[in-house]
């Protein structure tokens, strides 16, 4: 077990290498020379060299690769090219933002679709399931940007039960946090639901169940005693592939909602070309993507002895 | 004698009615795809064609916009683009994706650990940043859009792929072709390819629906299409006419237009993986 893990985390040193080779394939090869970009269009060609220098950039790339992963050894991503602050301060202070809308969301979310899968499962077949399934389908055909504008407008805008956008710090947050939080919770529940009520169904045709059935326990005490038991398995470990979206935050959840967490700060970047913050970025989420795949896969076999890993 | 898989999925299909009502509309769509692409219909989908706002009537279906533009030829031409970033990248990405798949898993070691890491490593990029970060590096506009979309959407088919590679690769069938003197490239072609097929046509309808969320977003963010109607810039100015005059039909239109397509896909994805996939039709009693 502990060979697995020290070899699973040994393998995300070449991962984090692949990470920063495309990162630094995208801006720093394909993306051209930002210094046009930054300047704008009426730049003389001095200017361009000198911030070209300053930047680094006309070094040849062998040494500006060698130069990138040294810094992100010291855990040092640079200066944002927009606001000259700090990333690793940015990033620090976006986390609470971020956290405070995805949290709740995501653990309300959760809680919500296993008890709705568990109500679909237990009328499996009949009215009750198929319209549910229905409502799923439905749920995931509409675009994030209708619930977010629909919500805004309805909710906010008409009946004015929620401020339209903003963020503050504290306790004072909240108000501001209901709308998306929902809004993510109608997101994640068809997909999850859908998913969910298979594996459920999957585990309550199992000779256990039948068992259980043949003792005579009623059919929520089989579902919910013994089937969920282990139908957590494979839920547990889609959530917890799911928790780099908690850090990293909705990309357009905050954007619309003018949340400062990582999620605008990163569109933010996008819209300004800031290469280092989108760098910073994507490196920060692709080291939480990798850490939480080990851990779905350590909870796995946690929950589930019988799966050993090699 | 016995059907093939494909024999027998499709009659299943035909049987289903619902299947058959989403492939009539996903139908539909391509067939109003195909002419707005001719410019038969929904020409001059730029033009002022009446007042600003006008609500739906007679002579515009779904009303104007704010510049008096009609709303309908909009979702017209925006079909057609959601229709052609369905196709294109899955155009890209399927071939990609079984060409990588099929060389990890038949031939294993040093070339499958190459390939693992190469899939793993871009999997771990957050898709929406890692989709930015490409139209952003590529320029903005549709060809930006294609390709972006196209070159991160094949990690799914090429996991799956492998998987199933890895799995038939050790059957008897396969054993017997390379007695007969099959060589690698006709024993990955001809006889195991065939048994893998199923399930890319699964994640084929799959994918068309991720390709066409993804660009509305990415024309809502505005480095999507220019200069033509796609459903996220509809989206996006609709907002505005929402807040500001509460004309709803823009958003209206363009969201119905997107909701029928992505929940046909759905359905139609469902019923493809009921009819197609054999160890479904097996677990079931």
């Amino acid at each position: 077990m502990i060979a697995y893990i020290i070899r699973r985390i040994l393998y995300m040193i070449p991962l984090t290498l692949g990470v920063t080779f495309i990162t630094f394939l995208l801006f720093n090869v394909v993306g051209g020379n930002p210094a046009y970009q930054m300047l704008g269009k009426h730049a003389s060609p001095e200017e361009v060299r000198e911030l070209t220098h300053q930047l680094g950039l006309d070094r040849p790339l062998p040494v500006q690769y060698a130069d990138y992963l040294n810094d992100l050894l010291h855990l040092d991503f640079g200066r944002s090219w927009a606001t000259h602050q700090k990333i690793t301060e940015m990033i620090s202070d976006g986390i609470v933002p971020s956290l405070s809308l995805a949290v709740p969301a995501f653990v309300f979310a959760g809680i919500l679709s296993i008890i709705i899968s568990l109500i679909a499962a237990f009328y499996r077949n009949r009215f009750y399931d198929r319209f549910l399934v229905v409502l799923c389908v439905i749920g995931m055909s509409v675009s994030i940007l209708v619930y977010i504008i629909a919500g805004q407008y309805v909710l906010s805008y008409v009946y004015g039960l929620f401020p339209i956008s903003g963020y503050e710090d504290g306790l004072a947050a909240v108000p501001y946090l209901i709308l998306p939080g929902l809004i993510w919770v109608a997101v994640a529940l068809g997909g999850d639901v859908r998913f969910y009520r298979t594996v459920i169904l999957n585990e309550s045709g199992r000779e256990y169940a039948v068992t259980a059935r043949a003792k005579g326990l009623s059919e929520p005490v089989v579902m919910g005693r013994h089937v969920l038991k282990n139908a957590l398995i494979p839920i547990i470990t889609s959530m917890a592939m799911a928790l780099p979206g908690l850090f990293t935050g909705s990309l357009l959840l905050e954007t619309f909602f003018g949340i400062p967490g990582l999620g605008s700060m990163s569109i933010n970047a996008i819209n300004d070309a800031d290469f280092p913050v989108i760098k910073a970025m994507t490196f920060f989420g692709s080291v939480l993507y990798m850490a939480a795949n080990l851990l779905g896969d350590l909870m796995y076999s946690l929950v589930d002895p019988r799966v050993r890993m090699e | 004698m016995r059907d093939s898989l494909f024999t027998r999925a499709l009659r299943t299909l035909r049987n289903d009615r619902w299947a058959m009502v989403c492939l009539a509309i996903i139908g539909a769509y391509c067939v109003v795809a195909l002419l707005a692409q001719l410019g038969i219909i929904a020409r001059g989908f730029g033009e002022i064609a009446g007042a600003s706002y006008s609500p739906p009537c007679r002579e515009h279906w779904l009303g104007t916009d704010f510049l008096g533009r009609d709303v309908l030829k909009r979702v017209i031409v925006g079909s057609k683009i959601a229709m052609s970033i369905g196709l294109i990248t899955s155009l890209i990405a399927i071939p990609i994706g079984i060409f990588f798949g099929a060389l990890a898993g038949y031939y294993r070691g040093k070339v499958d650990d190459l390939i693992v890491w190469f899939y793993s490593t871009l999997d771990s990029i957050p898709y929406l940043i890692l989709l930015l970060a490409l139209t952003l590096v590529l320029g903005k506009g549709l060809t930006s859009v294609y390709i972006a979309i196209g070159l991160t959407s094949w990690v799914g088919i090429c996991r799956i792929v492998r998987g199933e590679f890895i799995r038939q690769k050790e059957m008897d069938y396969v054993q017997a072709a390379r007695a007969l003197g099959a060589g690698n490239f006709r024993i990955i072609l001809r006889h195991i390819l065939p048994n893998v097929f199923h399930l890319i046509v699964i994640n084929f309808s799959l994918m068309f629906v991720s390709a066409i969320k993804a660009e509305v977003i990415l024309s809502y963010l505005g480095v999507g299409a220019q200069g033509e109607p796609s459903w996220g810039i509809m989206i996006s100015d609709a907002r505005m006419e929402l807040i500001g005059r509460g004309v709803y039909w823009q958003l209206l239109g363009a969201t119905l237009a997107m909701f029928f397509i992505i929940l046909a896909f759905n359905l139609f994805a469902d019923a493809l993986r009921d009819a197609l996939d054999p160890r479904l039709t097996q677990g079931k009693k």
